[in-house]
């Protein structure tokens, strides 16, 4: 098949048209402005970036990055040692535990913000539960509030944190472990100097992972938030369907990409040194 | 390894985690049961919630549009994912590196930049909102997914079967057909429920290029949400819930194992 190798053609024209050309627009029109009716007029300005400088906007973008952070560190806190458990799980078992942890990961964000308002309203679960065995008088106000919102943050994101930390713990060599407590390491010691290091890449895979759709996510403030804990995806969503500032919400989504990927290719980066490092380990072993 | 209190102890805290995870889903599908409407007392067993959803003519044309866009997006990404991951496996590309960008940069991306990008192109392509761009959206991020999955089971593929059809006078459509499409299959099959699971499931993307008479299952339900609480939110969230259950389970059982590695 001379023409075998242009089977790669049709997917490549197919994301060059609907995901490539859609960015290269909205950084067009972010540098447009708009009429009163929401029109965009290509006038070339950078008005919309300077935008950001405002107050208002500056702390919607700190308060995102913030929760983005705290979301991370958590769902590393919490992921971790349910990834470390499903490895180190008999064969058997193994399976069944990912699998666990993958149906969270694609029940959407919807329903899973969803299922704590259920739970948290004040006439929710909690609340008819705490009134019933006499713990509270009144009900309490649990949602709609930054703290319901990084609650939502770290139960729709974990799964994205314990999938590849779980993949690289599966991989390391036993053998490794065997040979520290061989030579009287404590298994603190051996955690400490030899799972942790070699499951990094895991770690900073999740935090990619998490980091990123954290900073993105507009379902979990806009279910489970107040007015107050809007965060940029919010202030998108809110552009780009209520206001119609369409190049605001341009500008604002590309910043938005851009750290995104600056992220990514850090990722990568770190990810080739360390694994050109690991090679270069084993030349000399 | 001996059972030390370590290892307790790191069983019941993976188990806290779990429940954590699955407390909320399993209280959201019990409470699809109660009788009572306004508040969270249990007042008995019903399955009115359910029955009343499926005399909800519009519950049952946003079941249709969901379905609709899920076999047509699937398709369209399964055939496009896998011929790629196949080209990709098989031949060397001097730009190999900017496919795998383009091919990866879809997942990575937030999902709100994906889905307002492609309102912006709708609107400036004049296609008009609705099923159609609902479909080429969901295609353009399900393709990822396809190739990596198909990408995946190729990888663990050895190339002498393909060498062997070849030193045998196979035609190289005749390796294709014959030996390389069937050794794919499961993967091919894995790709395509993940395409039709995370179809059917994407509220986000699908927020952003659906037009009024295309609202699909997740974006009823977004709507019943901000309407207020009722239990029929429950209902149909417990019936999508149950149908991603069983598709990834499905997906999950039919795609190559990682952890096969060990036991050879």
């Amino acid at each position: 098949m001379r023409n075998g190798k242009l089977m790669v053609a049709p997917t490549v024209l197919w994301l060059s048209f609907f995901f490539v050309v859609p960015l290269l627009i909205v950084v067009a029109v972010s540098f447009a402005s708009r009429t009163p009716y929401g029109q965009v007029i290509f006038d070339w300005t950078l008005g919309n970036y300077a935008r950001f400088t405002e107050t208002l906007y500056l702390s919607i973008f700190l308060d995102t990055l913030i929760v983005a952070l705290i979301t991370t560190v958590l769902t590393i806190l919490l992921g971790y040692p349910l990834a470390y458990f499903i490895a180190q799980l008999p064969q058997k078992w193994q399976q069944p535990g990912l699998i666990l942890v993958m149906i969270p990961f694609w029940i959407n964000f919807l329903i899973r913000s969803y299922a704590w308002v259920i739970i948290l309203r004040t006439q929710g679960v909690l609340n008819t539960i705490l009134l019933k065995f006499g713990f509270i008088e009144q009900p309490l106000q649990m949602l709609y509030n930054e703290v319901a919102v990084m609650l939502g943050m770290v139960y729709a994101l974990l799964p994205f944190m314990v999938l590849p930390i779980y993949v690289s713990i599966e991989q390391l060599d036993h053998r490794l472990l065997e040979a520290a407590s061989d030579l009287g390491a404590s298994p603190f010691t051996a955690f400490r100097k030899i799972t942790l290091p070699l499951t990094m890449p895991g770690i900073a895979a999740g935090t990619i992972l998490v980091f990123i759709s954290s900073l993105g996510m507009f379902v979990v403030p806009d279910v489970m938030g107040g007015a107050k804990s809007a965060l940029i995806g919010n202030l998108i969503q809110n552009q780009f369907l209520s206001a119609r500032d369409w190049p605001f919400g341009g500008a604002l989504s590309i910043v938005l990409a851009l750290l995104s990927l600056v992220l990514i290719v850090l990722y990568y980066k770190a990810l080739s040194a360390q694994q050109g490092g690991g090679k270069n380990a084993e030349d000399m072993a | 390894m001996p059972k030390t209190w370590r290892s307790h102890v790191l069983c019941a805290y993976a188990m806290a985690i779990l429940a954590f995870l699955y407390l909320p889903l399993l209280i959201l599908a019990l409470y699809s049961f109660n009788e009572s409407r306004i508040n969270a007392v249990w007042s008995g067993f019903t399955l009115d919630w359910y029955l009343s959803l499926f005399k909800n003519r519009r519950v049952l044309e946003a079941l249709t549009n969901s379905l609709i866009v899920a076999f047509a997006s699937t398709i369209v990404s399964t055939v496009l994912g896998t011929t790629a991951a196949i080209a990709l496996n098989k031949y060397q590309y001097k730009y190999k590196n900017v496919i795998n960008g383009l091919l990866y940069l879809p997942i990575l991306i937030p999902e709100i930049v994906m889905g307002l990008s492609l309102l912006v192109l709708f609107s400036q392509a004049h296609i008009p909102l609705g099923k159609t761009s609902l479909i080429l959206a969901h295609i353009t991020f399900c393709v990822s997914f396809v190739v990596i999955t198909v990408n995946a089971r190729l990888e663990g593929m050895r190339p002498e079967l393909e060498q062997a059809a070849m030193d045998l006078y196979a035609t190289p459509f005749q390796t294709f057909r014959y030996v390389t499409l069937p050794l794919a299959m499961p993967g091919i099959v894995a790709g395509a429920l993940m395409a039709f699971t995370l179809s059917i499931d994407d509220f986000i993307i699908s927020f952003f290029v659906a037009g009024p008479n295309s609202t699909t299952l997740p974006l009823y339900i977004y709507a019943m949400v901000k309407r207020g609480i009722s239990p029929e939110i429950n209902a149909l969230s417990t019936l999508l819930m149950l149908a991603t259950i069983v598709l990834v389970v499905l997906a999950q059982v039919l795609q190559p194992q990682h952890v096969s590695k060990k036991e050879e």
